[in-house]
């Protein structure tokens, strides 16, 4: 098995006498999409939280590609290569489309101390961020519109186009589909199917019919901990997970 | 909607050279007194705009913002203190009188400031920030309050104002005019910052700060920097204002001060170019009016602030910009608005 791009190891997080993440193991293979699925206060977010940075936790080790990443902040590890989504969008909601995916291309492209010229006129920030608008399919009539006058499915494609302009080897994708349409989700599966084996993405996702369809691999979290890796095949006949988690809510 | 920031560049120009021809008017007028009061306006028009740097377009809700406009002040007077005497500061720096001394130092000595209680205050936010950047404002206060040998709470005098050049700050018109042009100055390098990727970064922390950090930025040295050059404008509108008023005293640390810059900013408009400058105009010339008819002028002030916030959100520079119906290149009244709102305006 090729080293993992992201090793999560006991990971540990209290919130007073709750245990939210119980010694939680996980690995993401390069290119891989794995998807992470659990009932609603399996500590699915606290585990993303963690891995992204904005909460740390209490024990444990986080390896990105190698690199102990515990000790960095959530913007130092976007430098590393993991990039991430929100389950509700977090953007700039006064600018443009096109001004949320520039602002992730300067970040990229180093430091902002840069005080003199216009960053709208810009080239090199303006033509990454439409060719990123491009690849998700924002159309163009849409892209000089605040962002806050935008629909849900369009703030969830320009999260997704600011998080690609990272250039990331690994996406932690909270919930893409949640509050899509029909059309919407499907276009984002496609548009996720087209980096799978590219980029590495962990994915958390109440949509059963998308994880099934996009996940090489699944883990399932209960009580913030892991109970079963595998493939989609695999983890549809753990007995664990049934009894867990898939009886209730999708009868399998 | 398209930006033409030439237009608007040809615009703004245009509106300093009515204002650097006010001394005429005003002696033309017979109004000599108007003058002083217009580098007032001026100069509070600079502090006001160095606070919606960091208020208006960072969000950082700054209530100590006097203490750097105070420092600034006390430059060009503790300088002028050790000028006569002859000895120098701290038996090290040699008193001036040279404004082309006196600024730079007052910047450096504001900035300075900036960056001591920026790089504590900004590890909080919210209400914690507007607390403790007003607890720091006020240490400064009680400090120069405290301070006799520079006239503690009576202030100190700066009998002959700063030299530049081969020009007298004591001449009102040529105070008023270094006033104009180093408030040219600060709004051109505000507006330039502004659009920079800088500026991106601080409008982006003023609008979602986890949307910045998932790019990959790290708020806290953008906010310092943007703390240190707003503290640094409001040195230098303190180090004019004492040039102005021949005095200076620890009232210009005061934490109604800070107070007085907030309401400038969110008077005459919040995160635009020169809102801060139409609601210093606005405060001082109210205040003129109307100490002439009431000792008790602030009762009549107050309510006015509320009308204004409440009524028009966006603060007088709302009340240039045109309705989104309307607003299409060319139209009558087409270019102040532009000049008053750069942020709002893909509409």
């Amino acid at each position: 098995m090729a080293e993992p791009l992201l090793a999560v190891r006991g990971l540990v997080k209290r919130f007073g006498g709750l245990l939210a993440t119980d010694h939680l193991d996980l690995a993401v293979l390069p290119g891989e999409l794995h998807a992470l699925i659990g009932p609603n206060g399996a500590g699915k977010s606290t585990a993303i939280a963690q891995i992204t940075g904005t909460l740390r936790p209490d024990a444990g080790s986080i390896r990105l590609a190698g690199e102990e990443i515990v000790p960095l902040h959530a913007a130092a590890r976007v430098h590393r290569g993991m990039a991430r989504t929100f389950q509700i969008t977090q953007l700039l909601g006064d600018d443009t489309a096109r001004d949320n995916v520039a602002l992730a291309v300067q970040a990229r492209l180093g430091h902002s101390f840069r005080f003199w010229r216009d960053a709208r006129r810009d080239p090199a920030l303006a033509a990454p961020a439409e060719a990123l608008l491009d690849q998700v399919g924002l159309p163009e009539s849409r892209r000089a519109l605040p962002v806050a006058d935008l629909s849900h499915g369009e703030r969830k494609q320009i999260e997704l186009a600011a998080a690609l302009a990272a250039a990331p080897r690994l996406l932690l994708l909270d919930e893409p589909m949640a509050g899509l349409g029909a059309a919407e989700s499907l276009r984002m599966t496609e548009t996720l199917r087209g980096l799978k084996g590219r980029i590495g993405m962990l994915l958390v996702e109440h949509d059963m019919e998308a994880v099934f369809a996009l996940a090489d691999r699944i883990s399932v979290l209960v009580y913030g901990r892991c109970i079963a890796t595998g493939t989609a095949d695999e983890i549809r006949r753990d007995p664990a997970v049934i009894a867990a988690y898939l009886s209730d809510e999708e009868g399998v | 909607m398209r930006e033409h920031p030439a237009r608007e560049r040809a615009a703004l120009l245009l509106l300093l050279a009515a204002a650097a021809l006010l001394p005429f008017l005003a002696t033309a007028l017979g109004s000599p007194a108007t003058v002083p009061l217009a580098s007032r306006i001026v100069i509070y028009g600079i502090a006001a705009a160095s606070l919606n740097l960091i208020l208006g377009h960072g969000g950082l809700v700054s209530f100590g913002h006097a203490a750097f406009y105070g420092l600034g002040g006390y430059t060009v007077g503790i300088l002028y203190a050790h000028l006569a005497p002859g000895d120098p500061f701290l038996g090290l720096i040699p008193g001036s009188n040279q404004l082309a001394v006196t600024l730079p130092a007052a910047l450096l000595v504001g900035g300075l400031g900036a960056a001591a209680i920026g790089a504590l205050s900004l590890r909080t936010s919210g209400v914690q920030f507007i607390m403790i950047t007003l607890a720091f404002a006020q240490m400064l206060y009680f400090l120069f309050a405290s301070l006799s040998a520079y006239g503690g709470d009576d202030g100190l005098s700066v009998r002959r104002p700063n030299l530049l050049g081969p020009l007298n700050l004591r001449d009102p018109a040529t105070m008023y005019w270094v006033a104009l042009g180093a408030l040219a100055l600060w709004l051109a390098f505000q507006r330039r910052l502004v659009r920079s990727r800088f500026g991106r970064v601080l409008e982006g922390i003023r609008q979602n700060e986890a949307r910045v950090v998932a790019s990959g930025i790290r708020p806290y040295p953008y906010k310092l920097a943007a703390f240190v050059i707003a503290g640094m404008g409001a040195a230098l509108a303190g180090a004019l204002m004492v040039n102005a008023m021949r005095f200076v005293s620890p009232d210009m640390l005061h934490w109604t001060k800070s107070g007085e810059l907030m309401v400038m900013v969110i008077l005459g408009g919040i995160g635009t170019l020169l809102g801060p400058v139409l609601g210093a105009l606005a405060l001082v010339v109210l205040e003129t009016g109307l100490t002439a008819l009431t000792e008790n002028w602030q009762v009549v002030l107050g309510p006015i602030l509320v009308v204004v916030v409440l009524f028009s959100q966006g603060g007088l520079a709302a009340l240039f910009r045109r309705r989104p119906a309307s607003d299409a290149p060319g139209a009558a009244g087409g270019r102040l608005p532009r000049l008053l709102s750069w942020r709002r305006r893909h509409g």
